[in-house]
């Protein structure tokens, strides 16, 4: 890691951006996006971009490839130059031609960003052809030794597949290979791995790093995640609001961060191994709780839980015939315990989830607090929806958006009929409170707010029915670290207060590791391990446990060479 | 009372609301308003070749080939048309709204009767239809109006199925049964909000069509039963003096054209309105 740094630094510069400054043009003024931003970019090196959402790192990098919306960003002032290229004032069509084969780009999502109707080798031969004379045939051959290069299996049969028939991770190899098919000096890669599993990103950041040697490209790197920071970068620019705050090399930010938001950004980062020989979560009130101290009868109890999509019509209508999702689920979990369900996507865990609250139909035998889950109609489930609530992934999509945060809240109690209006309103404004909001915003609607507001809210409403158990379905996934930790401590602080039961779902093995009490381990819809939370990460006993476990991202960057 | 302040913020907006009001009024107020009674026939409205008088003093929009007062029956026809095109064409996107809603809802059997139900209808010639139902039934402006309602709601309930389909399947429809909302609630409070727009921009676009198709049914002998007036039949009446006497098919065709323009306003403001998500953030 010396090596490249030095070397990085003694390399000739390959991307200047000086002084970037961009205005956003509302209806009602233009207003500051980016504000003088300015780095250099060496030959051979990794450096990322790293901050919260609306800190501008995107906007950068689609400056950077001028890709902005015209007619409602512009740049005011600054200059980027690709070696001594000035690339603002270029005409549109040389622009083109710096595109891709200058400067390439991959973005989060692979699905939307290939062309769903055409097959994996066309689209390939067409990036090529676009920026290299040369025949169909050639074109192929070229397009077949970029799929070797990305180390995707069968190579051959994959180019005349469809985008759909590969897996995430497969398709952002595609799009890597795509990407460097011409081989550009820069290469900005935007969250290339905030879509994929965590097992997929360490393979696609791992493959990056070679490629990055092979090619000769140097690669600006667009991430939230710290931990993705202190695997592959160089160097580091923090971003805040528009602005670089902090730059500098990856060990010098992560060692001795200057500024107070850097180091709240990393310190915010849940690490994994963090609550190593504990067995509880972190207690955040200062409330001692003696109602929950022995908590003997389960709230949940699930026995041979099973759903299987597509046998019938059900939730999901067309699915897959007979697809069986979960199978042999069985766990309990007792009031003031958080469950753990972790697991990859498609493992089956937010089935699980639903299926608990009778959201989808199942077989096998649920207890809510005694009382078995037999029918799933929305009738006959009534009174158990005062014992277990919901919390969603995205807070936004979870509230419905024409109606007010007061009568979100409030809705539980409408739709079960307790209380009257000004009832209603009491109750509104104290919950409110207790997630940290202020009373005054009854009156304003979702999409005012923040993410970890939104999800405040979100937790308001679950919590309006004093529920006893709570399943949380990826419910600090879409937010920022530093959000995502003060949401998380909340969750903390109402279980202490409230004794509530959380069944918490999540990929994230950090934050389950601060969650919760008890952990399960889900693989295509079995449970492949559970036991007490230290039990499971201390001393796993599945290979594929121990997989998960190695390949979270660790946002320490002296840990990549014992790695 | 904030939507019509709205309203009269916008310069748009408060034209069209303006030119709404006018034909509302002057439908109802036809009788005080027209010079002469619709249908009755002047020896003067007509040259003395029998041809129909060009606008003049007397007759302001001109007469027609019959010799009656063009502006009296527009006037007249106003009521006829703002019926069909008001009446009508909402009950044609009332019952186009709940079918498609309840079937994107419920899906399943009771959703697929409802659309291949739907299909059925889109692939039946509409005019072939209205035929048979005005056929059937005797001929009156109620019945018109009846004919194009169930000739009309097909489109929308396609489209609003379609968005229905959409909606069900947000975190927030699922955030709402976890918490124990009836399929009622769910379907009244959570889905038809959200459809408002749809239905508005349908409402609105629809009147001119359907003031038109009257016009077809009228001319086929089918529609609203002459003397009586209506915008469209004054044009079908008509067309064939189109070179000799345009005024016959300009001015009815503009008064379709200004009504559907500004009711097609209106619904824009409105629906921008309606929509909490318009205002600002914080």
């Amino acid at each position: 890691m010396k090596n490249t740094q030095k070397q990085a630094s003694g390399a000739p510069v390959v991307l200047t951006v000086e002084d970037l400054t961009l205005d956003a043009l509302t209806p009602f003024g233009s207003k500051r996006v980016l504000d003088g931003i300015s780095f250099k970019l060496h030959e051979g090196e990794t450096l990322c971009l790293a901050g919260e959402s609306g800190s501008g790192k995107s906007v950068t990098s689609l400056a950077i490839m001028r890709l902005l919306p015209i007619t409602s960003l512009r740049v005011t002032r600054g200059s980027i130059k690709l070696h001594d290229r000035e690339l603002l004032t270029l005409h549109e069509s040389a622009m083109r031609n710096v595109r891709g084969a200058d400067i390439a780009m991959i973005f989060q999502e692979p699905m939307t960003s290939l062309n769903p109707v055409m097959r994996i080798g066309d689209q390939l031969t067409e990036a090529i052809r676009t920026h290299q004379k040369m025949g169909v045939g050639d074109a192929r051959r070229a397009a077949l030794e970029m799929l070797d290069a990305v180390k995707i299996t069968d190579a051959k049969r994959r180019l005349d597949q469809y985008p759909h028939e590969l897996s995430g991770g497969m398709r952002q190899r595609v799009m890597i290979s795509m990407a460097l098919s011409c081989r550009p000096k820069v290469l900005i890669a935007d969250e290339p791995t905030t879509a994929l599993d965590v097992t997929v990103q360490a393979q696609i950041l791992k493959l990056l790093q070679e490629l990055k040697s092979e090619f000769g490209a140097s690669i600006i790197m667009i991430t939230h995640d710290m931990g993705v920071v202190a695997e592959v970068a160089d160097r580091v620019a923090i971003m805040k609001s528009g602005k670089i705050i902090e730059a500098g090399t990856t060990l010098k930010i992560f060692e001795n961060p200057q500024e107070a938001y850097t180091q709240e950004l990393i310190a915010a980062v849940p690490r994994l191994g963090a609550r190593k020989g504990t067995d509880s979560p972190p207690r955040i009130s200062s409330v001692e709780n003696v109602e929950v101290q022995t908590p003997s009868t389960a709230v949940l109890n699930v026995e041979e839980l099973a759903v299987t999509y597509g046998a019938k019509a059900g939730w999901f209508g067309k699915g897959a015939v007979g697809f069986s999702a979960v199978r042999g689920v069985s766990f309990s979990l007792k009031p003031g315990r958080t469950l753990g369900l972790v697991g990859e996507s498609g493992s089956g865990k937010s089935t699980t989830g639903k299926a608990v609250l009778g959201l989808i139909p199942f077989s096998g035998k649920v207890t809510i607090d005694g009382v078995p889950i037999t029918k799933t109609s929305q009738a006959a489930l009534k009174p158990m929806r005062r014992l277990a609530q919901m919390i969603f992934q995205d807070p936004y999509a979870s509230l419905d958006p024409r109606m007010t945060v007061g009568e979100a809240i409030a809705e539980p109690l409408v739709i079960h009929q307790i209380g009257n209006k000004n009832e209603h309103r009491d109750e509104v404004a104290s919950l409110l409170r207790k997630v940290g909001l202020s009373p005054d915003v009854a009156t304003r609607y979702p999409h005012e707010f923040s993410g970890g507001q939104r999800q405040r809210i979100c937790i308001a409403r679950a919590l309006t029915l004093r529920p006893k158990l709570i399943v949380a379905d990826e419910s600090v996934a879409a937010l920022d670290v530093s959000v995502r930790a003060r949401v998380l401590d909340l969750m903390l602080e109402l279980q202490e207060t409230m004794g509530l039961a959380y069944l918490f779902i999540s990929h994230d093995m950090a934050v389950v590791e601060r969650m919760c009490h008890d952990v399960m381990v889900m693989r295509n819809g079995e449970v492949v391990e559970s036991g007490s939370r230290r039990k499971v990460f201390e001393s796993p006993q599945v290979a594929y446990t121990k997989e998960l476990l190695s390949a979270v991202p660790i946002p320490d960057p002296r840990r990549r060479n014992a790695a | 009372m904030r939507v019509l302040r709205e309203i009269l913020r916008q310069p748009a907006a408060l034209l069209g609301f303006a030119i709404v009001c006018i034909v509302v009024l002057s439908a109802f107020a036809a009788p005080l308003i027209a010079p002469f009674p619709p249908e009755q026939q002047m020896f003067d409205g007509l040259t003395l070749e029998g041809s129909p008088m060009p606008p003049d003093a007397k007759f302001w929009l001109g007469t027609d080939t019959l010799g009656r007062d063009l502006f009296s029956r527009l006037l007249y026809g106003a009521r006829t048309s703002l019926i069909i095109g008001v009446v009508a064409n909402g009950s044609a996107v009332l019952i186009g709204l709940t079918l498609g809603m309840l079937a994107g809802y419920l899906r399943g059997t009771v959703g697929n009767i409802i659309m291949r139900f739907t299909d059925l209808m889109m692939a039946f010639p509409a005019l072939l239809l209205a035929i048979v139902l005005a056929a059937l039934l005797k001929p009156s402006l109620w019945i018109v109006a009846l004919v194009i309602a169930s000739v009309n709601w097909v489109q929308v309930a396609r489209i609003v199925y379609t968005e229905t389909c959409a909606l069900v399947e947000r975190d927030f429809i699922v955030a709402e049964r976890s918490l124990g909302a009836s399929h009622g609630r769910i379907i009244f409070f959570h889905i038809a909000p959200h459809l408002i727009p749809t239905a508005i921009v349908w409402g609105t676009l629809g009147i001119a069509t359907t003031v038109l198709l009257e016009a077809t049914l009228s001319f086929l002998g089918i529609g609203v039963q002459p003397p009586q007036a209506s915008w469209g039949n004054i044009i079908f009446e008509s067309q064939s003096y189109f070179t000799a006497a345009p005024w016959l098919v300009y001015y009815p065709g503009l008064a379709i054209l200004l009504t559907a323009l500004s009711f097609n306003l209106v619904g824009d403001a409105l629906r921008d309105i309606l929509d909490p998500l318009q205002r600002g953030r914080l």
